[in-house]
């Protein structure tokens, strides 16, 4: 009977949930896509996510070791880290890319600030931005689906800014992942499944996901068409492109977002009018990931000004 | 002459005008972008702080408290004209690279504190060693900067290709690079000093 009767202060209730669980539960909805990634774009997929996550772990362990702090490569969070950078990267990089993408990640975006639960920016995307101003030649040459011999081919998104997509992107073959693109954001339908996951254990909750996807597909509609306002073909840009895999597995991480409901409402809105402009005027065939990170600088500020009264304050 | 080691010493290690004041960063970041830049601008730098230490210090009696920024200025102002003027003449492609920041030393963080901080302070010649010692800290701090810069962001130093095959982390050769650099050796400075008693 020792130990079993617990004295403490209210509130009594206890749910079953920890960081690490937590963590690995969204690692867990993440295998979907990556199973999908490795199948349209072959084995060469695997290792840049195998090599991905091992760097990330390593580069975490060895920073705590080297700072003395206790190592937690086991919470997941590395691992998942490691695995969201590899899934925002073309199938067929050099092997070193993933590696230093991840360590940078870690190193630069995580570990620097004081670990998990101090950083600003989100570690993955930090890492695949880094990359993207590093080496750029790498980071924008993708890979022809289901063809498993490297064929170079560009990105829906990017065939459309330079005004050469011929209508060979039907919606079907583009909510299944048949097309060019990083290895995680291709196939929508493992995405949402995973993302179902989420919702229903309740690890994320409608309000930055919705309104950011929302928000992109208004502002599609109205400003993305050549006939016109109110003619731009918003389902295309809502299936194409790394938003999916933004908006319900990065713009939602707990750490990098606001906490109150209308913040993370507010944070949605700016994701979404952010990659919105940076696809239709910006120099870059998509922003998913410039416009997450540019609003996880804001959202500690969102937070400050959607602070919610206390009961019985003025 | 112990006395002057340490005044010479405390700009380099102690009282590092970049790593430990943190002054003068806009030159800094704009720069360091190759080695030969960083010590031509190093040096540039020395000579107005040298120059205007030690006149100031000579003339901080006479001048009226309440104006003293302007008369400092209009000092340091024709060391950096000076300085413009033998660039010009002798190496005008390093001129030609350093562009605005080389009339900028007039506004240069340094030398205009350590005339505030220094020179209107002390004599002529612990204010000589001081100018020494900063600018001396601030080229070191440059070089450091500047080859890193140089050797990861363009795979080059002095314009040499080191490594064959190396591809270079380009964003250390952009101002957001130069950014994150600084930071992490600001950072790595700091561990250090911490650990020392």
């Amino acid at each position: 009977m020792k130990n079993k009767l617990i004295v403490c202060a209210s509130p009594h209730l206890h749910k079953d949930e920890s960081v690490s669980r937590i963590m690995w539960m969204v690692v867990l909805s993440l295998v979907p896509c990556g199973i999908a990634g490795v199948f349209i774009f072959g084995l060469s997929a695997l290792w840049v996510i195998t090599l991905g996550v091992i760097s990330a772990l390593v580069t975490e362990a060895g920073l705590q070791i080297l700072s003395k702090k206790k190592v937690s490569i086991l919470d997941g969070s590395a691992f998942l880290t490691g695995l969201l950078l590899a899934y925002n990267l073309p199938p067929h990089v050099p092997f070193w890319i993933p590696v230093v993408g991840s360590f940078f990640a870690i190193a630069i975006g995580k570990q620097v600030f004081g670990g998990l639960g101090q950083n600003i920016f989100n570690p993955a995307l930090a890492g695949r931005v880094f990359l993207m101003a590093s080496w750029p030649k790498y980071l924008t040459t993708f890979t022809q689906p289901l063809n498993y011999d490297a064929v170079t081919q560009a990105t829906p998104l990017a065939l459309l800014k330079e005004g050469k997509l011929l209508g060979d992107f039907s919606y079907l073959k583009l909510f299944l992942g048949v097309r060019g693109g990083c290895i995680g954001e291709v196939c929508i339908l493992a995405l949402l499944l995973g993302a179902l996951f989420l919702f229903i254990r309740g690890y994320i909750s409608w309000h930055i996901p919705l309104t950011y996807i929302f928000t992109v597909g208004v502002l599609t509609y109205i400003f993305g068409g050549s006939q016109g306002l109110f003619s731009g073909d918003w389902l295309f840009h809502i299936l194409s492109g790394g938003l999916i895999l933004g908006a319900f597995f990065m713009a939602t991480d707990y750490v990098t977002s606001p906490l109150t409901r209308k913040g993370q409402i507010i944070f949605g809105v700016g994701c979404g009018l952010l990659t919105a402009i940076i696809r239709l005027w910006g120099g870059y065939p998509e922003g998913a990931s410039y416009a997450i990170l540019m609003m996880n600088a804001a959202a500690a500020l969102i937070d400050r000004f959607t602070k919610s009264r206390v009961y019985g304050t003025k | 002459m112990k006395k002057f080691l340490q005044e010479f010493l405390k700009g380099v290690f102690k009282e590092n005008p970049t790593f430990v004041l943190v002054l003068g960063l806009c030159p800094t970041l704009a720069v360091s972008i190759s080695l030969i830049n960083g010590i031509g601008m190093g040096i540039a730098a020395t000579f107005v702080l040298l120059g205007s230490n030690i006149i100031i210090s000579m003339i901080r009696n006479f001048i009226p408290d309440r104006i003293r920024i302007p008369c400092y200025i209009v000092v340091i102002a024709t060391f950096v004209t000076i300085n413009e003027m033998v660039m010009k003449a002798y190496s005008p492609a390093l001129n030609r690279a350093l562009g605005i920041y080389v009339p900028l030393i007039v506004v240069n963080c340094i030398v205009l504190g350590r005339a505030e901080a220094y020179a209107c302070k002390n004599s002529v010649v612990n204010s000589f060693f001081d100018g020494l010692g900063m600018g001396v800290g601030f080229t070191l701090a440059l070089i450091l900067i500047s080859g890193i810069r140089e050797f990861l962001g363009v795979g080059k130093l002095f314009g040499h290709t080191i490594v064959k095959g190396f591809e270079p982390v380009l964003v250390l050769s952009m101002p957001s690079g130069a950014l994150l650099l600084i930071g992490l050796l600001l950072g790595f400075f700091n561990l250090i000093n911490k650990n020392k008693p």
